[in-house]
């Protein structure tokens, strides 16, 4: 693929199997500087999966990950990442400030000392994501979306080009879900970052999205929201007959006619309807 | 003021060599539990940190067989223990908790041999209470220069692992993202606590020293909610009840002459006074420590 963009991310047919199932199949995509981008599929589609080979931390059968060195700090590939789930206790003596401040030298070896430089760039962090307001409490009592945003700051304070979300939104109500949905986007935009984030619904991120990786059968298709999101391109992967529902500003991805080999994740809604994301 | 002073410290305190060992041995397994305590309580490795010391107590009880400083009985086992543990690698933490579960009763199975030997083919009948619920007065000043070693290693290896060990206990994941080794964080973390468990156990006996671990550490991270200023507080509560507990074990020589009431009792009720007192100062500042 000859791409004239500034290219921060790209997978090139990626397939991942776990003993011997396959989970991803020549998957292939790519990003570029400041897109956002969101990675939609099912409840065990690979979203996680394709998430943890671009950081390195589960190795493809085959294909291979490239992502833009040009920002490397200390070594490190500079990709910024909030996993799935982090469970914090409410109990644990840190502060959302010391979360962020851990993302900037949380590998450092030796006691930290707190300069000028650090406090003042940890304090630009929690401004740029709302957080002032709660950041000397302790991480573990503030509600799901404070959490998010404290995690987004320790995520972005070394300044990453390519930051992964994994499924962000779960878990919060509908109004905060927008509200990290659209930071995220202003951060994107205001700072040339590429962000790719997980989601098994899509609806909140559709008015927000610059390209869509769609997973599906372990397959994916990727492109513009429009390009994608479509009857003939979501039926060729999945396999079997899909139909694209536009009601309101929502996009519904429903099977018509429920196949017998219709994977699992996939409900049945109602009767011989299945939707999927 | 002065005779505020004498009725604390009965006469001889400050000349006596047992107290002199026992402050220095029971200070410096104060200030390696606190720091290493509050590491523990923040992985939820409370009961890992128990099981070590109670497989350290194989440790202790065979060295009065074999005549070897005792500390290097704790010690050794305690080290033993943490590398099976790693080794075990048990992810879940409910197939973790089996696994320590098991070991703690090895180790206790075979302190209890070692015990029976102990007490029935020599004359150190005393072993059983000195290994399981420590007798700081008898502690021999030889052990010092080890006991120091000990602390300065677990003290070096816990302010070199510090940010690294604190991002991994928050979350695995982030600290991987960082290019943390988390494993070979959380196995260094394993002997650090293996480290302070038998320096602990030296002091308050092996049963008693998780006690230490973990109460000065949940006494300090109910006071305030800064990981560096949790460490400090934790420190200082497990240092007031280490050598308070001392002083009052001295002093109670004179309210029942003959015999004085053990070190471990008062270290032990010292650390849960202080506790209800933390409990009571965070329900009246409310939930959120202001500090
Ligand atoms: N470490 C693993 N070992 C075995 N199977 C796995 C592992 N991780 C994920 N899987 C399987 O791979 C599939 C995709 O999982 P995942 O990437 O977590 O999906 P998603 O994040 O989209 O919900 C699932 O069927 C899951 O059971
Ligand atoms: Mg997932």
């Amino acid at each position: 693929m000859q791409c004239q963009r500034d290219e921060v991310l790209a997978v090139d047919r990626v397939s991942v199997s776990f003993s011997g199932r396959p989970v991803l199949r020549e998957v292939t995509f790519s990003l570029g500087a400041g897109e956002f981008c969101g990675l939609i599929g099912t409840n065990g589609a690979g979203k996680t999966t394709l998430l943890r080979t671009i950081l390195g931390f589960q190795a493809p059968l085959a294909g291979r990950v490239r992502v833009d060195r040009a920002s490397d700090q200390d070594g490190l590939p500079a990709i910024g990442y909030v996993p799935q789930k982090i469970t914090l206790d409410s109990s644990i003596p840190v502060r959302a400030r010391d979360v962020v401040a851990l993302g900037l030298d949380g590998h450092r070896f030796g006691l930290s000392f707190s300069t000028k430089k650090r406090q003042g760039l940890v304090a630009e962090m929690l401004a740029a994501v709302g957080a002032e307001k709660f950041a000397d409490q302790r991480v573990g009592n503030l509600s799901g979306g404070e959490q998010q945003r404290v995690l987004i700051a320790h995520a972005l304070i070394r300044r990453p080009r390519l930051l992964l979300l994994d499924e962000p939104l779960a878990n919060l109500d509908m109004r905060s879900a927008a509200e990290i949905a659209s930071l995220l986007r202003r951060l994107s935009v205001e700072h040339r970052i590429t962000v790719l984030l997980s989601t098994h619904d899509m609806n909140p991120l559709l008015p927000l999205m610059d390209r869509v990786v769609y997973l599906a059968n372990g397959r994916a298709a990727s492109g513009a929201t429009d390009d994608v999101i479509r009857t003939d391109v979501l039926s060729r992967l999945y396999g079997y007959h899909i139909d694209v529902v536009r009601v309101h500003d929502r996009i519904l991805v429903v099977a018509a006619e429920a196949p017998e080999e219709i994977p699992a994740a996939v409900e049945k809604y109602p009767a011989h309807v299945a939707q999927i994301p | 003021m002065r005779s505020l002073l004498s009725l604390i410290f009965e006469p001889g305190f400050f000349t006596s060599a047992p107290v002199h060992t026992a402050m220095i041995v029971g200070g410096g397994a104060a200030v390696v539990s606190g720091v290493v305590g509050v590491f523990t309580v923040i992985r939820g490795q409370s009961f890992a940190g128990h099981a070590l010391a109670d497989v350290s107590s194989a440790g202790g009880s065979a060295s009065f067989l074999l005549g070897i400083n005792p500390l290097l009985g704790f010690l050794g086992m305690a080290v033993i223990a943490a590398g099976g543990m790693e080794l075990a690698g048990a992810r879940l933490a409910r197939e973790r908790d089996l696994v320590t579960g098991i070991m703690l009763g090895a180790g206790l199975g075979l302190a209890a041999l070692f015990l029976y030997f102990d007490v029935t083919t020599s004359s150190t009948t005393g072993a059983a209470i000195t290994v399981m619920f420590g007798s700081m007065f008898s502690i021999p000043a030889s052990i010092i220069p080890l006991a120091l070693a000990v602390g300065v290693a677990a003290l070096a290896v816990s302010g070199l692992l510090y940010r690294p060990l604190l991002l991994a206990s928050l979350s695995p994941e982030l600290a991987a993202v960082q290019g943390i080794h988390v494993r070979m964080i959380g196995l260094l973390h394993l002997l650090v606590l293996a480290f302070a468990v038998a320096l602990a156990a030296m002091t308050v006996g092996a049963i008693l020293s998780s006690a230490l671990l973990i109460g000065p550490a949940a006494i300090a991270i109910r006071l305030t909610k800064r990981p560096g200023l949790a460490i400090a507080a934790s420190v200082l509560a497990g240092l007031v009840a280490t050598w308070g507990g001392i002083i009052l074990a001295y002093d109670s020589f004179y309210w029942t002459p003959g015999h004085g009431w053990p070190v471990s009792f008062f270290i032990v009720s010292l650390i849960f006074v202080l506790y209800l007192a933390a409990t009571a100062v965070r329900g009246h500042a409310g939930t959120e420590a202001a500090v």
